[in-house]
């Protein structure tokens, strides 16, 4: 459980030092991502690198485990509405109503993005 | 007995344990009365721990400061949060290969609506410059979100709160319209609420249907990736 979470908050940190030393325009955590999915597809063709938090589903148990309670981790965040109430009390209804009108649209662009694609893909796979 | 009770509540109130307790307690309470609904849209565990901890933090005259002093804790863990996600993508590589087309013209479209969207309406209504900027990096992980507005040099914070607000919307609409629609590719319909709607919209997709989740995560990771890159050009291209 240690070495698996050492394992992440390594990969994390890797991460964090590749953007800062290069100034990429990218979040750390996000390289991070990149690290730990191409060291678990490493793990695969290696079986040297199978060891320690790589093996027996160690790293994959301590994700799922982080993963379990995504929401949990916005409320933080999410309670800073309370420094912002001299902004809510002025533009809180524009900004409601910009969110949620872009949430609605994104979401309807994006679900139909998706479908029309797989459906060109698997005609363009049936028609030859 | 010798303690003042007001003198514990001082010594209490500015302690990390306090607050970290409270997130805890809150979320764990709104998230089993969640259960108990069945996962009503409603019932959003997100939504209504917010305003349950920030009315209790006004009542008793709590500062943000000292309560993110314990809540930091489980903010910390967004970053690693954000790294797990490498886990289902690894785990459900053949899925995700398998739609690796429409997967890529749902995250070029989808990022760039969420972007260009809440630009173009947040402009359209007035609100200050300053504003516009924190709100455009609001559909990406709140991690980095809030990295993005500091880039921009924008207000972080408020990019936080667009942030758990979109997130919140999402997953409370998108049960709703998608049914209204009459999507039935969970896929697809993870997906989206990936785009759109980030981490709160993931957890709602595990609630609902396994694969929708697994496509929401690789939404998710996706688009942190795709808006760091777009969201400067954006700005660039379309505030004044």
């Amino acid at each position: 459980m240690i070495a698996s979470l050492s394992l992440i908050l390594l990969c994390q940190l890797a991460g964090e030092v590749i953007v800062r030393g290069l100034g990429l325009p990218l979040p750390g955590p996000v390289v991070g991502l990149l690290f730990l999915l191409l060291l678990l597809l490493a793990r695969d063709r290696f079986v040297a690198l199978a060891r320690g938090p790589l093996q027996q589903d160690g790293v994959e148990n301590a994700s799922r485990g982080l993963l379990a309670h995504l929401s949990l981790l916005f409320v933080p965040a999410g309670v800073g509405v309370v420094q912002k109430l001299d902004l809510v009390a002025e533009h809180g209804i524009a900004v409601a109503v910009v969110l949620a009108i872009s949430v609605v649209v994104t979401l309807l662009v994006t679900v139909a993005t998706f479908l029309v694609a797989s459906r060109l893909m698997s005609r363009g796979r049936s028609a030859p | 007995m010798s303690a003042n009770p007001f003198s514990l509540w001082v010594y209490l109130s500015q302690s990390p344990l306090l607050w970290l307790t409270v997130t805890l307690l809150v979320y764990a309470t709104t998230d089993a009365l969640s259960l108990m609904t069945h996962r009503h849209p409603l019932a959003n565990p997100v939504l209504h721990s917010i305003w349950i901890i920030g009315a209790f933090l006004m009542l008793t005259g709590t500062s943000y400061t000292t309560y993110f002093g314990g809540a930091q804790f489980v903010h910390f863990l967004l970053g690693p949060a954000t790294v797990a996600l490498a886990v289902p993508l690894y785990e459900n590589r053949k899925v995700v290969a398998a739609a690796i087309l429409p997967m890529l013209a749902a995250l070029v479209v989808g990022s760039v609506t969420a972007v260009v969207s809440v630009v173009l309406l947040a402009e359209a209504v007035g609100l200050p410059r300053a504003v516009v900027l924190s709100l455009a990096p609001k559909s990406v992980t709140a991690g980095v979100a809030m990295g993005i507005s500091e880039s921009l040099h924008a207000d972080p914070s408020l990019t936080a709160v667009a942030v758990v607000l979109t997130g919140i919307m999402g997953a409370i609409i998108v049960t709703p319209l998608m049914n209204r629609m009459g999507i039935t590719d969970f896929r697809a319909r993870g997906f989206a609420v990936g785009i759109a709607a980030h981490g709160i919209g993931t957890a709602r997709a595990f609630q609902v249907d396994a694969v929708a989740g697994v496509f929401a995560g690789i939404a998710m990771s996706l688009n942190a990736l795709v808006t760091s890159l777009l969201v400067p050009l954006a700005v660039t291209l379309l505030v004044r």
